[in-house]
């Protein structure tokens, strides 16, 4: 009965007596590399299987390890994400640190590099009590006062430059009129030309250069800094650069200057306590940013401020009780 | 029953082929006894005798030859027998023509794979492949008529030579 079933399905067995015969065939007969063909028939139709079943296999794998398996990995990623945002913080406290120690260090090379006395005004948040009550007010505020020795018309100065005067000092803090303030004004030369003048401030972010004689040799990019003669600013402090001369030649020009100090983010001052007139008259102080070989040529006249402008050294601009310039 | 006369008929073919059949052209094997055994089993039998008669047939003359890889004669009858088989149950093959036609296009056909095969693989080189083709072609057909004549007309020559010796 089951020969006869055999029989009945006749494509079946064709296929199979072929089939028979291959394998038969393949067994003697040898490939071109000299492998048995049913050898190699055999290994590359079992090496396709065991293709299929790594596939299958690294398959489960890989959704095992990606899915199921990950969550210790999700626990260690809520653990090293905590500790990155904690070595965040960590850093940025150092990287502060570190600005605060840069800031600190420029200030004490300049405090030693100075000739003049002077205390470390600390405007950080915790001292500053605030800028100018008004815009019209170009003012900040120390938290160093009398009790450290702090008088009104001392100078103070930054790194970059020179930054203002004190207008009022109490006795743990002092208000200090920035040099871009409208009522505030410095006695300057050009460094190059030594031309005198007299820096105003504007109430903007710019200087104007005013009282330099005509014929004088002034042109952008030169360097502008104190002349020492309206007896608050020592000799030598950089005031900025003169970014303009408009107006051609002659008294009619307008000389703009860029203030050296970026006002908008002082963070930390210099009050200098000794007086300019104490100062010996060769001396120019040293400064930041300017090279050692660029130094002053020629003394300027040291004067009181006046009213009264000559033509080799104006005279300081006039002020009122309050140390104000009258314009 | 049957398939006793097939394996004794194969048996015949193959004896005949090995004593005779070398005899008959020059000594050459012009004529494959058992392939025309083969094609007569698939016309009277159908494509599965045929196909196992193929297949048995062509192993054992594998076997016997010398040189030769076991497979390709077995594979190459074992085809020949199934199709035969196929074509003898869908046609009527019992004339002269038929068969003649069905002997030549069986041997064409089991010459194309036993020596494609063998040049395929490599392994043999045929000089003048379509000569001895068309030469067992001749031979096989030749020798299958004859033989398919005799052997159908032998049971009614001995049923006559009995009835004849009963009338004396």
């Amino acid at each position: 009965m089951a020969v006869l079933d055999i029989r009945q399905r006749t494509g079946w067995l064709f296929f199979a007596v072929i089939v028979g015969h291959i394998i038969l065939i393949s067994a003697q007969v040898n490939t071109r590399r000299g492998v048995p063909m049913l050898e190699a028939i055999v290994f590359g139709g079992f090496a396709e299987v065991q293709r299929a079943a790594t596939s299958v296999v690294t398959g489960v794998q890989d959704n095992w390890n990606n899915y199921f398996a990950l969550q210790q990995i999700r626990h260690d990623n809520e653990q090293l994400t905590r500790e990155v945002t904690e070595m965040r913080v960590a850093l940025q406290q150092e990287r502060a640190l570190a600005s605060q120690t840069r800031l600190l260090q420029q200030l004490l090379d300049l405090r030693t590099s100075l000739p003049l006395s002077t205390t470390a005004g600390n405007v950080t948040q915790s001292a500053v009590i605030g800028g100018g009550p008004s815009p019209a007010f170009r003012t900040i505020t120390i938290d160093k006062g009398s009790h450290e020795g702090i008088r009104q018309d001392m100078a103070v100065i930054a790194p970059a430059g020179v930054v203002g005067r004190v207008i009022m000092p109490s006795a743990r803090a002092a208000k200090v009129q920035l040099l871009i303030d409208s009522n505030a004004a410095a006695g300057a030369m050009v460094e190059r030309t030594r031309a005198q003048g007299v820096a105003v401030g504007t109430g903007t972010d710019r200087l104007q250069m005013d009282y330099v004689p005509g014929s004088a040799d002034v042109k952008a990019g030169d360097q502008v800094v104190t002349s020492g003669i309206d007896g608050i600013y020592p000799k030598g402090l950089v005031i900025g650069q003169i970014e303009s001369v408009q107006g051609g030649t002659g008294d009619s020009r307008k000389i703009v200057i860029r203030p050296a100090v970026d006002f908008s983010s002082l963070e930390a001052v210099l009050v200098v306590l000794t007086p300019p007139s104490a100062v010996p008259p060769d001396t120019e102080v040293s400064r930041p940013g300017v090279p050692s070989g660029v130094q002053p040529t020629a003394e300027a006249p040291r004067t009181e401020p006046s009213t009264q402008p000559t033509p080799d050294a104006p005279a300081a601009p006039e002020r009122d009780e309050s140390g104000n310039v009258e314009r | 029953m049957k398939a006793v006369a097939v394996l004794v008929g194969i048996a015949l073919a193959l004896a005949l082929q090995t004593t005779v059949a070398r005899f008959v052209v020059g000594g050459t094997t012009a004529v494959d006894l058992v392939l025309v055994a083969v094609v007569y089993v698939a016309l009277t039998t159908g494509p599965v005798s045929g196909m196992l008669s193929g297949t048995a047939a062509g192993l054992i003359q594998d076997a016997l030859s010398s040189g030769g890889v076991i497979g390709i004669g077995g594979l190459a009858k074992a085809i020949v027998g199934f199709l035969v088989g196929v074509i003898g149950q869908q046609f009527i093959v019992t004339a002269a023509l038929p068969r003649l036609v069905m002997l030549v296009a069986a041997t064409a056909l089991h010459g194309a794979i036993f020596m494609g095969l063998y040049v395929a693989l490599g392994l043999r080189t045929f000089p003048s492949p379509w000569q001895a083709m068309i030469g067992q072609e001749l031979g096989n057909a030749l020798v299958g008529m004859i033989a398919f004549a005799i052997i159908e007309a032998t049971p009614g020559m001995i049923e006559r030579r009995r009835a004849g010796r009963r009338a004396r």
